[in-house]
């Protein structure tokens, strides 16, 4: 917008007002553009002879009109205006992978898949690909949740109680910084259980940066705020609960995002070392195999449920750190 | 017609305090005692850094004195209760709670609900329609009204306020001071406030007692029987100001 006003202030006279003219139709037909994009990949796909025996070609190409007639459709509602480029771009993307790799066989195979392959894996292979998501994201919830509970609680006690500062700290400073990863062969010969010694490792990675985080933003807290409080008759359970904690949640948060990365990292060790199920494993069997479509889709999945399970973690923030002026949005 | 409990008396006898300042023991106060009668306003004139401050966080009973003894009521003070309460220079809203939470706060500690006494306080300082809004979205001036009805919700049978004024800009602050004045007389309840501003005392207190510099040490105790509704250029006031300024050692630059 502000581009347009300092076009019209330089500009002479007559230019702006019909550049102002001619510019809204063009993005106005933006979303109609995204529909044609995805028939233009249904077209490719279908029409244009494959390079080898692909599975599920015209299955392929009938999905993606029929993703080329909702986009329309939403263009017909006025659904699709900020996702329009996206859209088109990603249709136009489908179309050339389908030409470089389905027809014209570019690159070499199995290591570089068709489109085909990735949506075979799906179709035949979907219920071992849910259960393995199913498993991973199991074992990542217990892992994380512990430690960021217990990270919680050990940030918050380091930062309000001398003794346990003293006790703690030494502990916390030894243990912490250790990359999870290299109490594993540890801990699955002394923990006799795979999936325990997995959990035990996540929570540890998870833990140390919520427990840091934790602190430093307790240790930050104005003690004004505990005057306050104090003045009014408040015990030390409400000064914990209800003054530091709120007050140092912004902080919180950065430790429970920290941490959530950290545990996607030990998901995929634990997984690949020990653990028989997940997707990780999954991922391990595929290149056992050479299933190189197997792994994309599984790493597909993965991506998705990362992505996911932060956006969850954000939207949280959202709502608990509603009072804060400004906000990173995810 | 509402009954609000009755002003809080205070008792200071022979206070002595400090603090461990790289390593060494710096005296704060030095033998200092005063008596306060229910529903008196007093100000406490000092140079900055005096440790007038320190004075008011004994009387919260935020902590102990180093020797003499803190009375509320004629009860020896051992820490902080819900009828003295602080009001500081900042407002200390805390900032994850809304306006009407905030004011709600000693409520809370104590575990008992009145929508209605918090409704009255915030209608009371003026801030009604503002209950939902955050503190970083409300003015100085804004901010310390809700501060003032988070301090009266309470029924305070003593009002702490350490320096409430000072960073407002001077016409909010005349606003404020005049705010105050009101509450003070509707309620009743006893006020002891710092404060750097010499016409400020004169202008709101019934007593104004003025301190030496550091460690503190009441050098004058004057009670100021002007009535209210006192004007900044009444000559008594003027008289009275310049006595206390040339008590505080600025004989030459008012």
């Amino acid at each position: 917008m502000s581009g347009v006003g300092t076009t019209q202030a330089i500009a002479p006279v007559g230019t702006p007002q019909t550049r102002a003219r001619s510019r809204p139709p063009l993005r106005a037909l933006l979303p109609w553009a995204a529909g044609p994009a995805w028939f233009v990949a249904a077209l490719v796909t279908w029409r244009w002879p494959d390079a080898d025996d692909f599975p599920d070609t015209t299955t392929l190409a009938g999905l993606f009109a029929g993703i080329g007639v909702a986009l329309l459709s939403a263009a017909a509602l006025r659904r699709l205006s900020a996702r329009a480029p996206w859209m088109i771009a990603l249709g136009l993307g489908f179309a050339a992978w389908e030409l470089v790799q389905a027809k014209l066989l570019l690159l070499p195979r199995p290591f570089f898949g068709t489109p085909q392959d990735l949506l075979d894996v799906f179709l035949t292979d979907w219920k071992r690909l849910g259960d393995s998501l199913l498993h991973s994201l199991g074992l990542l919830v217990v892992g994380y949740t512990a430690g960021s509970i217990l990270g919680i609680a050990t940030g918050v006690g380091l930062g309000r109680s001398q003794r346990f500062r003293y006790w703690a700290l030494p502990i916390v400073r030894l243990i912490g910084p250790l990359p999870p990863v290299s109490l594993l062969p540890l801990a699955m010969v002394l923990i006799p259980s795979n999936w325990l010694a997995s959990e035990a490792l996540m929570a540890l990675g998870s833990g140390f940066p919520v427990t840091i985080l934790t602190w430093s933003g307790v240790a930050a807290v104005d003690p004004a705020y505990y005057d306050v409080a104090r003045t009014m008759g408040a015990r030390d359970r409400f000064l914990v609960l209800r003054v530091a904690l709120p007050a140092a949640m912004p902080q919180i948060f950065v430790g429970l995002f920290m941490g959530l990365g950290m545990s996607f990292v030990m998901l995929v060790i634990a997984e690949m070392l020990g653990v028989k199920s997940g997707l990780g494993f999954y991922m391990q069997w595929a290149q056992g195999w050479a299933a190189y479509p197997n792994m994309y889709a599984a790493l597909l999945v993965m991506s998705l449920m990362c992505t996911g399970l932060i956006t969850i973690l954000f939207k949280v923030r959202d709502r608990i750190l509603g009072w804060q002026k400004d906000g990173l949005k995810w | 017609m509402v009954t609000h409990p009755a002003p809080m008396d205070i008792q200071l006898r022979g206070i002595h305090h400090g603090y461990p300042i790289g390593g060494t023991f710096t005296p704060v106060i030095e033998d200092v005692s005063l008596d306060i009668a229910p529903g008196e306003f007093v100000a406490l004139l000092g140079p900055s850094g005096c440790g007038k401050s320190t004075l008011l966080r004994l009387v919260a009973g935020l902590e102990p004195p180093h020797a003499g003894q803190v009375l509320a009521g004629g009860v020896p003070v051992s820490g902080p209760g819900p009828d003295r309460i602080v009001m500081f220079q900042d407002p200390t809203l805390y900032p994850w709670r809304t306006v009407r939470a905030n004011v709600a706060l000693s409520r809370d500690i104590a575990g008992r609900r009145d929508d209605a006494a918090v409704d009255a306080a915030i209608a009371m300082v003026g801030l009604k329609g503002f209950e939902r809004a955050w503190p970083h979205q409300l003015s100085g001036g804004m901010a310390q009204r809700a501060a003032l009805a988070r301090a009266l919700v309470n029924e305070p049978r003593l009002l702490i306020l350490d320096e409430p004024l000072g960073k407002l800009d001077s016409l909010t602050r005349l606003t404020m001071q005049t705010e105050l004045l009101r509450l003070w007389q509707k309620r009743g309840f006893t006020v002891i406030m710092v404060t750097h501003d010499v016409e400020e005392a004169l202008l709101l207190a019934t007593r104004v007692v003025t301190f030496s510099t550091r460690p503190a040490r009441v050098i004058s105790d004057v009670s100021i029987d002007l009535p209210y509704h006192r004007h900044r250029d009444d000559p008594r006031l003027l008289a009275l100001r310049r006595e206390i300024l040339v008590r505080l050692g600025h004989s030459e630059d008012w």
